[in-house]
C-alpha cells in the first residue's frame, strides 16, 4: 500500500516537474481559456441579468474545452518517447498511474480555474468566489480529470489521439457538464440546496464510478 | 532466471514469434541476432511484461507471467529502442523519479553513483531535451540498472554510443553477469555478441536457433545466414 501511493504520489509529483520546466500545458489551457472567455464576452451581447444567467454555461464550456489541450498534452509527454514504458516496468499496480496522473491533471485544471474565475468575474461582473459554488468547481474538476484522464490513456494508444480524444470524452462528459452547470447556476442564483443536491449527486457519482473503472481497467488500456 | 516455452505471438494476421522455448540461466550473457522485424524487441518486450505472448508461458525468476508480472517488474531491468525518459526533466531529476517509484534507500547516492558511472556526472543539472542520442542512451542505462535488477533486458544497448560508452556498456554487462545477474541482449553486432555473450542466439522467422559461443566471426556470420534462411 505504502508503495501504492508513494508511486502515485511521484507520479504526481514528475508530472508537475515536467510542467514547471516545460510551461507548455498550462500556458496553452489559460491563454485558450482566456480566449474563450473573451470571445463569449463579445459574441454574447447580452445584458447584466443574462450575463449572470449564462456564467455557469460559459465557464463549464470554457473548462471543458481547455481541459481537453491538457489532457492530450499529459498523455502526449508519456507517448512521445515510450516514457509511459518506463511507468510500465514500475513494479507497482498499473491503477496507481491512473491516480497519479489524473491528480495532475485534476491541479492543471484547478490552476487554470484559478486564474480563470477573476477575469471571469470582473468581464461578466459576477461574485463566484462562493464556498458553495467553490466546491462544485473541485468536484467537478475532479470528475472530468477521471473521466479524461480514462479516456485520453484509450486515445493515446490510437495514431490520431489529437482528434480521437473530444470525440470520446464529450458524450461520456456530458451528463456531468450538464449537471456541474445546473448546480453552479443553482449556488449563483441563490437556490436551496434541496434543487442542487440532485446535480451534485451526479457529479459525485461521476466522480467515484470513474476512479473505480480506473482501477479495474487502466491495465488493460495501456497493455500493448 | 528466465524460462519461455511454447510463446507465440501474433500482431493481426502476422506471426511474430512461433512457438518458440528459452532458457538463460543465473549469470549468463546471452546475445539474441536477427535481422530487422525478426522479433527481437517484440521477445524482449514480452519478457519485460510490456507485452503480452499470445500463447506460451513466461516465467521470469520462478514467477509466471502476466500473474506475477507486478512482483517481477521488481527484478527487471529494461533498455528499449527509446531510453524511456522524460526530456524536460533534468538527467538527475529523471533518476530521482525512477528511484522513487523504485522505492530505492538513499537515492541520492545511488543516482550519484550512476551518473559518475555513465560519465553524465557533470552534465545532472542538464535537461535530457539537450542531450545527444548517445548521452541519452547513457543515461536510459542508468534508469534501467538504478533498482540492480536481477534480469537485465538490453534492446540494442550500444546503440548511438560512442568508443567510451560502448566500452562502459561492455565492462558493465560483464561486471552485472559475475554478480550473478542474468542478461539477455539483442544486437546486430556479431563481433560484440561473440565478445559478450555465453551464447547467442538467432531469432528468425518467429524461430529461434541456438548457437555455441566458441566461434569465428565466420563461422558465426555463416551459421546466422543459414538460420535465417532456414526459418524463412
Amino acid at each position: 500500500m505504502v508503495n501504492y501511493f508513494s508511486a502515485l504520489f511521484s507520479i504526481l509529483r514528475k508530472d508537475l516537474a515536467v510542467e514547471w520546466r516545460s510551461r507548455q500545458l498550462l500556458t496553452a489551457m489559460l491563454v485558450f481559456s482566456v480566449l474563450i472567455i473573451l470571445i463569449f464576452n463579445f459574441a454574447l451581447e447580452l445584458d447584466a441579468r443574462l450575463r449572470a444567467e449564462v456564467s455557469a454555461g460559459v465557464l463549464w464550456a470554457t473548462f471543458a474545452f481547455a481541459g481537453t489541450l491538457g489532457l492530450n498534452r499529459s498523455m502526449a509527454i508519456e507517448k512521445e518517447h515510450s516514457s509511459l514504458d518506463g511507468l510500465l516496468l514500475a513494479p507497482v499496480d498499473r491503477s496507481a498511474i491512473y491516480f497519479g496522473k489524473t491528480t495532475a491533471n485534476t491541479v492543471f485544471i484547478l490552476v487554470v480555474e484559478l486564474f480563470t474565475l477573476p477575469i471571469y468575474a470582473v468581464l461578466y461582473n459576477v461574485n463566484l468566489f462562493t464556498p458553495g459554488f467553490l466546491i462544485v468547481i473541485i468536484l467537478g474538476s475532479w470528475a472530468y480529470s477521471a473521466i479524461g484522464t480514462l479516456l485520453a490513456a484509450m486515445a493515446a494508444q490510437a495514431r490520431n489521439r489529437e482528434l480521437l480524444l473530444p470525440v470520446l470524452l464529450f458524450p461520456v462528459l456530458i451528463p456531468v457538464l450538464v449537471a456541474a452547470v445546473r448546480a453552479s447556476t443553482g449556488i449563483l442564483d441563490g437556490l436551496e440546496m434541496v434543487y442542487i443536491w440532485p446535480s451534485l449527486n451526479i457529479i459525485i457519482a461521476y466522480g467515484l464510478i470513474m476512479p473505480v473503472l480506473g482501477y479495474m481497467f487502466f491495465d488493460l488500456i495501456v497493455k500493448d | 532466471m528466465i524460462s519461455v516455452s511454447g510463446l507465440s505471438k501474433r500482431y493481426g494476421y502476422r506471426l511474430v514469434l512461433r512457438d518458440l522455448d528459452l532458457r538463460v540461466g543465473r549469470g549468463e550473457i546471452v546475445a539474441l541476432l536477427g535481422p530487422n522485424g525478426a522479433g527481437k524487441s517484440t521477445l524482449l518486450r514480452i519478457l519485460a511484461t510490456l507485452s503480452h505472448p499470445t500463447f506460451g508461458q513466461v516465467e521470469i525468476a520462478g514467477l509466471s507471467l502476466p500473474i506475477h508480472a507486478a512482483s517481477a517488474r521488481g527484478l527487471l531491468g529494461y533498455l528499449g529502442h527509446q531510453p524511456l525518459l522524460y526530456e524536460d526533466l533534468t538527467a538527475e531529476q529523471n533518476l530521482h523519479f525512477f528511484a522513487r517509484l523504485y522505492l530505492i534507500p538513499r537515492a541520492r547516492k545511488r543516482v550519484d553513483e550512476l551518473l559518475d558511472l555513465v560519465g553524465l556526472e557533470s552534465r545532472r543539472t542538464e535537461q535530457a531535451r539537450a542531450f545527444s542520442r548517445g548521452m541519452q542512451q547513457r543515461l536510459g542505462i542508468a534508469r534501467a540498472i538504478l533498482h540492480k535488477p536481477k534480469i537485465l533486458l538490453l534492446d540494442e544497448p550500444h546503440s548511438g554510443l560512442d568508443k567510451s560508452g560502448a566500452e562502459m556498456m561492455d565492462k558493465l554487462l560483464r561486471e552485472t553477469a559475475k554478480k550473478g545477474n542474468t542478461i539477455l541482449f539483442a544486437t546486430h553486432d556479431q563481433h560484440r555478441a561473440l565478445a559478450l555473450a555465453k551464447r547467442i542466439e538467432v531469432l528468425a522467422g518467429g524461430s529461434l536457433v541456438s548457437l555455441g559461443r566458441k566461434l569465428s566471426v565466420a563461422q558465426l556470420s555463416a551459421q546466422y545466414d543459414r538460420a535465417q534462411r532456414a526459418n524463412g
